[in-house]
């Protein structure tokens, strides 16, 4: 079955663009802090901030661990020179082994979730001190199968990717000249050596895109999927992975107990008043 | 005669009136400097859009002793306004809503008739369900408002054509949405298709003033456009930017495209009734 994942990036851009810039300004912001991995969600992030708010406005900032890839460092290097915005490097060893050392038993998955909550401090400390709002990196696709440590990358005052899948991301980066080795590379949440997204997932992102797009965008059964040619095997993971992964995507549920409960009976837009 | 009209196509502070209305009041400098005859703001452009907990505090009435009204009421001395509020009833129910203010009077309050509560769209939730669709007469002839998801309907439309309309007054507060290889949102492409569409079935002519701006992650996409009795295109505003945007309506072209193609002379509103009647009463 034919899935035409093609977006207009002209239109993408104009929308990701003035939302940044309003959604900054509004609340009395006029700078952004941006955690630069490397990879191609972050990139994409800052050459959007950088667009909306001009480059000298928004802080790169690159937090390596002692393991990450020299690549990772190398490519963030590459954009931060392409859009001459100010960048920092702020290592996160120093942060993180300590409480890494105090069980030999940990796992490799714990680790990531440490350096990624890391990596959530140091942006958040260097967002007061820049004055700049923290601009989110996570795409869609992650975003739905819950690939993302809680209150660490997924930490953001604002998130322009949110809503592009990782196949629209490629190709919004693609139209905004992010350089080809960042787009080209496999994508890795680089918290150990040689890791790479689809290895861990178990599946590519394209497939998983056009199978998301199916059941998420179109209001596609599992079965009617299946019957559209995705692997019943994939089908059911992915849809188990979306349905497990709901938590990260909401606030923590409050106990109703009054008349008047936040986020039941009490509802504002984040940008009341503005 | 020719009217020469003006869409003010804002962006908004969310639940701001006393600064939504400064806004309108500049633009209403503006347009009256260019010599407009009509200026329209569209769906809810005193108060913002989701306005959800703040229903209540942004309602307003529109008579004379009311501060906000006051203002625009003196303003419309001088041009006839198009305002997009929250009414509040004696009852206190609230409802979105636009009013004609011509002459320091208002002239007609619609109450929105559709409020869509699916979706992203919650206004069923906030907001009292208006109950009339009617034409009324202006000094351009006569005129009739629909609010977004009213004209997303075919039937407020028909009743204001059949109710004497001849100049149909759109305004929304359109959040942007369906993204694809199009050059244009699914959002504007349809709403596009539906003004230029009742323009030429009613050949009327039809103005949709649209909102910019954005509420938290919603972007609202502008696109403001008037279609003459020919369904052809008189004026579009840009996308996504503010703009406060003049054509001029040559009114003598109702006259001549119903010459030509006379659809309201045949419209057979008998048979509609007839029919409506069967419809509705079926299985009683």
């Amino acid at each position: 079955m034919q899935i035409d994942m093609t977006i207009n990036t002209d239109v993408a851009r104009t929308i990701l663009v003035g939302f940044i810039r309003s959604e900054v300004r509004r609340v009395g912001f006029s700078r952004a802090v941006v955690g630069l991995s490397g990879g191609l969600d972050s990139a994409l992030s800052c050459a959007l901030a950088a667009e909306a708010l001009g480059a000298e406005n928004v802080l790169a900032v690159r937090m390596p661990y002692k393991s990450s890839s020299p690549d990772s460092l190398q490519h963030a290097q590459l954009l931060i020179e392409q859009l001459e915005v100010p960048s920092e490097t702020i290592e996160i060893t120093a942060m993180v082994d300590p409480l890494i050392q105090n069980d030999p038993e940990m796992s490799r998955m714990r680790k990531g979730n440490i350096m990624a909550r890391a990596r959530m401090i140091v942006l958040y400390d260097r967002s007061e001190d820049f004055k700049g709002l923290v601009i989110g990196t996570s795409n869609k696709t992650e975003i739905l199968l819950g690939y993302t440590t809680l209150f660490g990358d997924s930490a953001s005052a604002l998130n322009p990717l949110g809503d592009l899948y990782k196949t629209h991301v490629r190709q919004l980066a693609r139209a905004m000249g992010i350089p080809s080795e960042i787009i080209e590379k496999p994508p890795s949440a680089d918290l150990w050596v040689g890791q790479t997204d689809e290895q861990e997932l178990g599946f590519a992102y394209e497939e998983a895109d056009r199978l998301l797009y199916l059941l998420v965008d179109q209001r596609y059964s599992p079965q009617e999927a299946i019957e559209a040619g995705f692997e019943e095997k994939l089908v059911r993971g992915v849809v188990e992975r979306v349905r497990r992964n709901q938590f990260k995507r909401m606030q923590p549920p409050i106990a109703k107990l009054s008349n008047r409960t936040i986020g039941y009976d009490f509802l504002y837009l984040r940008d009341w008043g503005t | 005669m020719r009217v020469k009209l003006a869409i003010a196509q804002i962006a908004t502070k969310l639940g701001d009136v006393q600064a939504n209305l400064e806004k309108h009041l500049e633009l209403i400098e503006q347009a009256k400097k260019e010599k407009a005859d009509l200026l329209v703001f569209p769906e809810l452009s005193l108060t913002g859009y989701v306005l959800q907990d703040l229903v209540a505090s942004v309602a307003h009435r529109p008579v004379d002793e009311d501060p906000v009204f006051s203002p625009l009421l003196k303003a419309s001395q001088d041009l006839d306004l198009v305002i997009g509020f929250v009414d509040e009833d004696s009852r206190h129910r609230f409802f979105i809503a636009t009013a004609y203010l011509s002459g320091g009077r208002i002239l007609h309050v619609h109450h929105k008739v559709y409020l869509p509560t699916y979706g992203l769209f919650d206004e069923g939730r906030f907001f009292a369900w208006g109950d009339g669709v009617r034409a009324f007469d202006t000094r351009f002839g006569r005129v009739g408002i629909l609010i977004c998801e009213d004209f997303w309907h075919a039937s407020p439309p028909y009743l204001l054509w059949l109710d004497g309309a001849d100049i149909f007054l759109f305004g929304s507060a359109s959040p942007g949405r369906g993204l694809n290889d199009k050059e244009k949102l699914e959002s504007a492409r349809w709403v596009e298709r539906v003004t230029k569409a009742y323009a030429s079935m009613f050949t009327s002519f039809v103005a949709h003033a649209n909102r910019v701006g954005f509420e938290d992650g919603l972007n609202f996409w502008g696109g403001s456009v008037v279609f003459d009795p020919n369904g052809e295109e008189i004026v579009h505003a840009p996308y996504f930017e503010e703009a406060l945007t003049f054509c001029e309506l040559d009114l003598n072209q109702l006259r001549r495209t119903r010459a030509r193609l006379p659809l309201l002379r045949d419209e057979r509103t008998a048979l509609v009734q007839n029919e409506m009647s069967r419809i509705l009463s079926r299985g009683k």
